[in-house]
C-alpha cells in the first residue's frame, strides 16, 4: 500500500513538474519568442485568439506571475489549451483529439508487442546460454537498437514503398478516402500502418531483448534456480516461474526510461511517413510556430509516459511481493 | 598466524578461491582487446574520430559549395554523386562527421560529469540530500526527453551547436545518475571504505580515490551511452530542421534530402549515406557500451557449449 | 565399501573449463554413505567441498563439469542418468538444503506455492493432499502452518532455514545433501538447528552428507568425517577417531586451532601460509608447502590414500611400504 501511494505521489509530483516546466519555458527563453510571435500575427489573427495567446504566454500582462501560474494550471487541468494557429479556428484540444487515436493505435500497440516479443526472446536466448541464439542475437540487436528510427523509416520507404511498391509511401490512409469503420477503410488504414509499425517494432525490440537477456543471465546464477533444478521441476516451469518472473522485474522498472526513447523514435517515424499522429502534429506545430499546440502536445506525451510508468509500477507491485512490504 | 577458514561465498560455480588473480589494469586492457565487440566498436569509433579531426585530408572540396552539376551519379570525381543543389555528397559526409563527433563527445563528457556528481554524492551523502537529488533525478528521467528537446529547440531556432549540447545534457544526465547512485550505494558499506573513514580521510578524498576507481567501467559505459544518445538525438533534431540546417552535418543532409524528396525521386545516395554513417557510429558506440557491460559483469560474457570428455572410472 | 551403500562416489573429478585453462576443483574423490549415516565433509573455503556436493547432486553448471569418476546412488549411475529419469529421482530420493534460505527460496512465490510445485512436479495433483503434507512438514520443524502463505522475506532467518529443511523432507528422501546450512546463522541458532536436523534424522532415518567449514559444529553430530584439502581427500574416517587422533598434519593443525571451552588453556596454533593455486597445483603433496612434518620426498611425490586402521590418510607418513615410520 505504501508503495502504491508513493508511486501515485511521484506521478502527481512529476506531472506538476512537467506543467511547471511548460509554464516557464516560453517565459525564460531569450528573445521572448512569444512577443515576436504576437507581433507577427498581429492583424492576421482575431483578437480573441490573440488574447488567449497573451494569457498563455504572459505577455503584456499586468498580472503577477503567481496569478498567471494558477490560471495556467487551472486551464491545463480543465483542458483549455487555447486556440491552434495552424488549424485556426479549432481549439488545441479538438485538434489533438483527432490525432490521438492514430498514435495510440500505432505506437501503443506496437510498443506493447515489442515489449512482449522482446522480453520473450531475451528470456529464451538467455535460457539457452552458449547456443546459437545467444551468441548471435545479442550483437545483432545491439547494432539494430542503435539505428536511428528515422533512418530505418527512410530505408523502409525506400525498399518497400518506392522500390518494391508493396506499401503506400505515407499518410494514414489514401487521399480522398472517407473516414469510416467500413472494412475497406480499415484495410486501407492497416496497409498504411504496416511500414511505420514495422519500423518501430524492429528498432525498439532490440532494447527489450538485451535488457531481458542480461537480467535473465544474472537471475539464472541465483541459488534458487539451482534449488529449482534440485527439486526436479521441468525446464519450462523453472524458466517461467523461477527465472522470468524474477528477471522481468527490473525490466518493468526500466520500461519507463525506455518508453522515452520509443516515443522519440515514434515522433520521427510519424514524420517520415507523414502519419497523422501526435508526433507528426508536434513537428508540424514547430514548423508553423504554433506554440500553444506544441506545448499541449508536449504535456500530452508526458502524461502518456507518466501513466505508462504508473501502470508498470502497479504491475511490479503485483508481481513482486517484496515491494508490498512496508519499507 | 591465522587459519584460513573464513567463510567466503564465492557464489554459484565461481572458481574456487584458490585461483590466482592478475593485476587490475592489465585485465581491463586485455579484456577490451579480446572482446570482439569492443574491438569492432573501438576500431569504428577510431575511424570516425580520425575523419572528424582531419576531414580536409580526405575530402578537400568545400562541402557547401554549390558548384557542381546537380543530381550527378557516382563517378571518380564525385565518389557518391551530388545533391539537388550541386554539392558533393562525399565531401558533405566527410565534413559532417565532425559535428556528430563533437556533439557526441561533448554531450557524453558533460552528461557523465553531471551524472557522476549527482549520482555519487546523492548516494554518499544520504539522508535529505539523497532524497531530494533522487526525486530530481527521477523526474528528469521520466519526462520524455525528445519532445522536451523539440520544444526547447523550437524556441531557439538558430541556436547552433551549443544550444543543442546544452539541451541534450540537461535531458540526458539522469539515467547515468541513477545507475551510479545505485552502484555507489552498494559500495558504501564495504570494508575498504570503512577503513578509509576510520583513517580519518575526508569524504571528498574517499569518493575520488576509493569509490570512483572501482566504478571506472560503469562510468565509461555511461559516457558511451550518453554519446550514443546525443548522436542520435542531434541527428533527429537536425533531420526535422531544428538544428542549424545550413551547417554541414549528417542530420541536416538528411533534412535537405527529405525536403527534396530524394527517396521518391531516385536520389538514393543522398538519403542513404548520411543515414548509414549515423547508424554506423551509433552501432560502434553501442557495441563498445555493451562490451563494457560484459567487462564489468563477467557473467554476461559469451559462453561456449562445453563438450566434456569423460574418463570412465 | 559395503554392498548396502546408499551412495557410492568413486574417483570423482570435477574440472572448471575456463578461458585461462582447466582448473581441477575436485580430484579423484571417493567415499560412500550407508543408509541413515551422517557424513560430514569439512575443509576451508575453496577446497572444493561445495563443488563436490553439487557434482554428487548433478547440479553443476557451466563451466564446471564432471570429467571422471562415478556416482552410484541406489543402484543408479547418476552421471549417466539424464532428463526425465534423473528428474524423477530428484527430491523423492535425495534432496538438497542450501546455505542461505534467503537466496535459495524464490522471492516471488510464497512458501506454500514452493512446496506445492515440487509435489505437483512429482505427481501429486490433489490440492488437499498437497496442503496436508505441506502443513505436516512445517510442523515437523516447528513452524506454524499459517506461514504457508508467507513470502520468504517475511520470515526470520532461522525460520527460513527451517522452512528449507521442511521442504527437503516432503518426500522423506533417503539422502539429504546439505551445503553449510547453518553458516548464515548465529552460534546459538546454529546449534539449535543442528539438534533439530539430528532429531529429524533419527526419526525419519535419512542419510546426510553435510558440508561445512566448521569442524567443531559436526563433532558431536556426524558419524564419519571427510577432511578435504585443495580438492583432494586428506583424511577420512569415523568422527570420534579423527578428533581423538588426527593423522594428517592438516587435520591436526585444524584441531589444534580450536580452543576447548572446558579443557586446559593452551596456545592457539595456526597453519601458516595459504592454500595452493588450483590452476597450477604443486607437483608433490599439495599440503607440503605448509606442512611442519614434510619430508624431502613430499615435494615431488603425490601421496596416495593410505589405510590406517579405520581411517584413510593421504600422507606419505602413513605409507606402509616406507622404510621408517614416523608417528
Amino acid at each position: 500500500m505504501k508503495y502504491l501511494l508513493r508511486r501515485i505521489g511521484f506521478f502527481a509530483f512529476t506531472l506538476w513538474a512537467a506543467l511547471t516546466i511548460n509554464f516557464f519555458i516560453p517565459r525564460l527563453m531569450p528573445g521572448n519568442p512569444a512577443e515576436a510571435l504576437l507581433g507577427r500575427f498581429h492583424g492576421r489573427v482575431n483578437p480573441a485568439a490573440l488574447k488567449a495567446l497573451e494569457v498563455a504566454f504572459g505577455v503584456d500582462n499586468h498580472q503577477s506571475l503567481l496569478t498567471q501560474y494558477v490560471d495556467y494550471l487551472g486551464n491545463c487541468l480543465t483542458g483549455h489549451f487555447g486556440i491552434s494557429i495552424s488549424f485556426f479556428p479549432e481549439t488545441v484540444s479538438h485538434v489533438i483529439l483527432q490525432a490521438l487515436p492514430w498514435t495510440l493505435g500505432l505506437v501503443g500497440i506496437t510498443t506493447i508487442l515489442a515489449f512482449i516479443a522482446g522480453t520473450a526472446i531475451g528470456a529464451i536466448s538467455a535460457w539457452r546460454r552458449g547456443g546459437v541464439m545467444d551468441n548471435l542475437l545479442p550483437p545483432i540487436f545491439v547494432v539494430t537498437s542503435a539505428f536511428p528510427y528515422f533512418w530505418v523509416a527512410m530505408m523502409a520507404v525506400l525498399i518497400f514503398a518506392v522500390a518494391l511498391g508493396w506499401s503506400p509511401v505515407g499518410f494514414g490512409y489514401s487521399a480522398g478516402a472517407t473516414v469510416s469503420f467500413t472494412p475497406s477503410f480499415v484495410g486501407d488504414v492497416l496497409s498504411h500502418a504496416i511500414l511505420p509499425a514495422a519500423t518501430i517494432l524492429i528498432t525498439s525490440i532490440g532494447g527489450w531483448v538485451l535488457t531481458m537477456r542480461n537480467n535473465m543471465v544474472t537471475t539464472l546464477a541465483e541459488d534458487y534456480i539451482r534449488m529449482a533444478r534440485a527439486k526436479g521441476l521441468s525446464s519450462t516451469r523453472i524458466m517461467v516461474d523461477y527465472a522470468s518472473r524474477n528477471a522481468i522485474l527490473p525490466n518493468l522498472t526500466g520500461f519507463a526510461m525506455s518508453l522515452g526513447f520509443v516515443i522519440s523514435g515514434a515522433i520521427l517515424v510519424e514524420y517520415v511517413f507523414a502519419y497523422p499522429g501526435v508526433g507528426y502534429m508536434l513537428l508540424q506545430a514547430v514548423q508553423n510556430e504554433d506554440y500553444a499546440l506544441m506545448q499541449a502536445l508536449f504535456l500530452l506525451i508526458t502524461v502518456a509516459v507518466l501513466v505508462s510508468v504508473l501502470i508498470a509500477d502497479l504491475l511490479t507491485a503485483w508481481l513482486d511481493p517484496r515491494t508490498r512490504a512496508a519499507q | 598466524m591465522t587459519i584460513h577458514l573464513a567463510v567466503d561465498r564465492t557464489g554459484t560455480d565461481d572458481l574456487p578461491v584458490m585461483v590466482g588473480r592478475h593485476g587490475h589494469r592489465s585485465v581491463l586492457l586485455s579484456a577490451v582487446l579480446s572482446n570482439r565487440k569492443a574491438t569492432v566498436g573501438a576500431v569504428l569509433t577510431l575511424i570516425f574520430t580520425v575523419v572528424s579531426v582531419v576531414p580536409s585530408l580526405i575530402a578537400p572540396d568545400n562541402p557547401n559549395a554549390e558548384v557542381f552539376r546537380r543530381f550527378a551519379g557516382i563517378s571518380t570525381h564525385h565518389l557518391l554523386g551530388t545533391t539537388a543543389y550541386g554539392q558533393d555528397i562525399f565531401s558533405q559526409v566527410v565534413w559532417g562527421t565532425r559535428q556528430s563527433m563533437e556533439i557526441g563527445f561533448l554531450v557524453g563528457l558533460l552528461s557523465t560529469v553531471l551524472s557522476v556528481l549527482i549520482g555519487v554524492s546523492s548516494a554518499y551523502l544520504g539522508g535529505l540530500a539523497d532524497d531530494v537529488l533522487s526525486v530530481v533525478t527521477d523526474v528528469f528521467l521520466v519526462i520524455p526527453t525528445f519532445p522536451l528537446v523539440i520544444v526547447l529547440a523550437a524556441y531557439e531556432r538558430n541556436g547552433g551547436l551549443w544550444l543543442i549540447v546544452a539541451v541534450l545534457v540537461v535531458t540526458g544526465w539522469s539515467y547515468g545518475a541513477r545507475q551510479l547512485r545505485s552502484q555507489t550505494l552498494s559500495l558504501r558499506n564495504r570494508e575498504f571504505l570503512e577503513s578509509a573513514r576510520v583513517r580519518g580521510e575526508r569524504s571528498l578524498y574517499i569518493i575520488m580515490r576509493e569509490v570512483l576507481p572501482t566504478m571506472t567501467s560503469l562510468i565509461v559505459a555511461n559516457f558511451l551511452g550518453a554519446a550514443l544518445y546525443a548522436v542520435l538525438a542531434a541527428a533527429g533534431l537536425q533531420f526535422v530542421g531544428l538544428g542549424n540546417v545550413n551547417t554541414v552535418s549528417w542530420g541536416s543532409m538528411l533534412y535537405w534530402a527529405q525536403n527534396n524528396e530524394a527517396l521518391q525521386t531516385g536520389q538514393y545516395l543522398w538519403a542513404l549515406v548520411p543515414g548509414i554513417c549515423i547508424a554506423l557510429l551509433g552501432a560502434a558506440l553501442a557495441l563498445l557500451n555493451y562490451a563494457f557491460d560484459e567487462i564489468s559483469n563477467p557473467a554476461l560474457r559469451p559462453q561456449r557449449r562445453i563438450r566434456v570428455r569423460r574418463r570412465t572410472a | 565399501m559395503s554392498d548396502a551403500a546408499l551412495l557410492e562416489v568413486g574417483g570423482l573429478t570435477v574440472d572448471y573449463l575456463t578461458g585461462g585453462g582447466v582448473v581441477r576443483a575436485v580430484d579423484d574423490v571417493s567415499f560412500s554413505v550407508s543408509p541413515g549415516e551422517f557424513v560430514a565433509v569439512v575443509g576451508e573455503s575453496g577446497c572444493g567441498k561445495s563443488t563436490l556436493l553439487f557434482a554428487v547432486a548433478q547440479l553443476l553448471s557451466p563451466p564446471a563439469a564432471i570429467t571422471a569418476g562415478s556416482v552410484q546412488f541406489k543402484g543408479h549411475d547418476m552421471v549417466a542418468l539424464a532428463g526425465k529419469k534423473l528428474r524423477a529421482l530428484r527430491w523423492r530420493d535425495f534432496s538438497l538444503v542450501m546455505q542461505s534460505a534467503m537466496n535459495a527460496l524464490n522471492p516471488v512465490l510464497d512458501v506454500g506455492a514452493q512446496f506445492a510445485d515440487v509435489m505437483r512436479a512429482h505427481g501429486t495433483k490433489d490440492r488437499a493432499e498437497i496442503r496436508r503434507r505441506s502443513e505436516e512438514v512445517l510442523k515437523l520443524v516447528g513452524i506454524d502452518p499459517v506461514h504457508l502463505g508467507s513470502y520468504p522475506h517475511q520470515l526470520s532467518g532461522g525460520m527460513r532455514q527451517r522452512t528449507m529443511i521442511a521442504m527437503a523432507m516432503i518426500f522423506t528422501p533417503d539422502l539429504v545433501i546439505m551445503d553449510e546450512p547453518t553458516s548464515a546463522l548465529d552460534v546459538v541458532a546454529q546449534r539449535s538447528l543442528m539438534v533439530q536436523i539430528k532429531d529429524l534424522q533419527r526419526r525419519l532415518g535419512f542419510a546426510v552428507v553435510f558440508v561445512t567449514h566448521d569442524m567443531s559444529l559436526v563433532s558431536h553430530f556426524s558419524d564419519r568425517l571427510i577432511v578435504m584439502y585443495a580438492g583432494q581427500v586428506a583424511e577420512a574416517g569415523p568422527t570420534r577417531r579423527i578428533f581423538d587422533d588426527p593423522l594428517h598434519p592438516y587435520s591436526r593443525g585444524l584441531l589444534d586451532a580450536f580452543p576447548s571451552v572446558r579443557g586446559p588453556r593452551r596456545e592457539l596454533a595456526g597453519i601458516p601460509g595459504s592454500p595452493p593455486d588450483l590452476g597450477t597445483p604443486p607437483p608433490g603433496c599439495r599440503f607440503q608447502p605448509r606442512c611442519t612434518q614434510a619430508l624431502d620426498i613430499c615435494s615431488s611425490v603425490r601421496p596416495a590414500l593410505y589405510q590406517r586402521d579405520v581411517t584413510e590418510v593421504r600422507c606419505v607418513l602413513y605409507d606402509p611400504d616406507r622404510q621408517t615410520v614416523d608417528v
